[in-house]
């Protein structure tokens, strides 16, 4: 999966169109709700705030190696990805739509810090429609992938909504977790964690870490080409989830509490996975992480 | 935030084959420019709402050059701003125009 650096195009870098454009068949892209039809946040305005036409997400529909998909891509540039009020409801509105159409997947192109605070309730609203949209979508049996590789990660109530996704797709520059590294100094300390500290940051909530932690099922390149082809790889039908499944879920995340709660850094928790040199991580290549993921198991 | 609106004469823009195009983020010290069909073909209006109070007669200056140089006539422009430079916001006016022509969205 690995391509020279002079023909990749960053998946990091790119806007969220961009991204779009990049992942599924060329020129399949619909917008659904186009900047020119759409309305801006009414509460951004009350507070002063210029909103984007599209509120910050684009949704459509698409084909990805000619099947079809619906696909939502958070721009995080814009107010951190943040989830308002109409952005949640274009959200909400796609997955609605995957139970009703039941294309071969929903891709969830996630780039955000949670909640739009600006938007208050409402945006923590719309987080839990999304988040009971997802599972309703993938109870009706189309698979929701979550792609993660963006500035902002997934934190917060889009952390949550990306592990309820059938399957998580990132690259080493993603980052995935519920309270993000400023929240956490602010509430609890910098001794408790130092968000300044960014080699830790991602040593700890990093596409290297969440895929060695089996949070991740596919590590790719931060390449459009190589999201595309990791969705590709990933996309497959999926049974709606057994109870036995969950529980069996259920007691692997108690086992790895016990195992790691008392942990303080990625170093520590790849020590205990088994891993010979976790100094070495970092600075692996996508591949040869691939290669020492085998025959680890978390 | 303040709402600004211009009326700018221009020579009339070469017609486009997409309704609209949009160019840009609203992200820090950028902006998100939709460019779509006007109603006068020698005049551009500008719809400007931004972060930053006071620069009416800045944009007024970026315009003005905008359409001076550019034929950008029977347009309609609507801008969200969150603090972009008169530079950025040159070059995003001319790419937004150049792909309205091309026919890009």
């Amino acid at each position: 999966m690995n391509r020279p650096y002079a023909l990749r195009h960053s998946w990091f870098e790119a806007t969220a169109r961009e991204r779009i454009a990049g992942l599924v068949d060329a020129d399949s892209f619909r917008e659904i709700q186009p900047p020119e039809a759409a309305t801006p946040s009414p509460h951004l305005a009350l507070l002063g705030m210029p909103g984007a036409f599209d509120d910050g997400v684009i949704v459509g529909r698409a084909l990805l190696e000619n099947r079809p998909v619906l696909v939502a891509a958070q721009e995080g540039q814009f107010i951190g990805g943040a989830v308002g009020e109409i952005h949640g409801a274009k959200i909400v509105g796609l997955l609605r739509r995957a139970v009703r159409e039941r294309p071969a997947a929903v891709l969830l192109l996630v780039d955000s810090g949670g909640v739009r605070l600006h938007e208050a309730n409402a945006g923590l609203i719309a987080i839990s429609e999304i988040m009971r949209a997802v599972l309703d979508a993938r109870a009706a049996g189309v698979p929701v992938l979550a792609l993660v590789g963006g500035s902002c990660g997934a934190f917060g109530g889009m952390g949550i909504v990306t592990k309820l996704c059938s399957a998580v797709i990132m690259s080493e520059e993603g980052r995935l977790a519920l309270s993000g590294p400023e929240v956490i100094e602010t509430v609890a300390g910098v001794e408790e964690f130092d968000s300044k500290d960014r080699a830790l940051v991602w040593r700890v909530t990093g596409g290297k870490h969440r895929y060695l932690m089996g949070d991740c099922q596919t590590l790719v390149e931060d390449d459009l080409a190589s999201f595309r082809a990791g969705a590709i790889a990933t996309l497959s039908p999926e049974p709606a989830p057994s109870l036995a499944q969950l529980q069996a879920q259920q007691t692997r995340l108690e086992r790895r509490l016990a195992d790691f709660a008392s942990l303080r850094d990625g170093l520590q928790v790849w020590a205990r996975l088994g891993i010979a040199q976790p100094e070495r991580v970092p600075m692996l290549e996508r591949d040869e992480l691939v290669t020492l993921k085998q025959g680890v198991t978390a | 935030m303040e709402t600004l609106n211009f009326r700018l004469e221009s020579a009339p823009a070469e017609r486009a084959a997409s309704a609209s195009v949009l160019c840009g983020v609203v992200g820090s010290g950028n902006l998100e420019i939709l460019l779509r069909q006007g109603d006068e073909p020698k005049v551009c209006t500008v719809e400007v709402k931004t972060a930053a109070r006071g620069f009416g007669d800045t944009w007024q200056a970026v315009l003005d050059a905008f359409a001076a140089t550019h034929a950008a006539g029977g347009t309609h422009i609507a801008i969200n701003d969150m603090g972009a430079t008169p530079a950025v916001v040159s070059l995003r006016l001319a790419q937004t125009l150049s792909d309205y022509q091309r026919g890009r969205r």
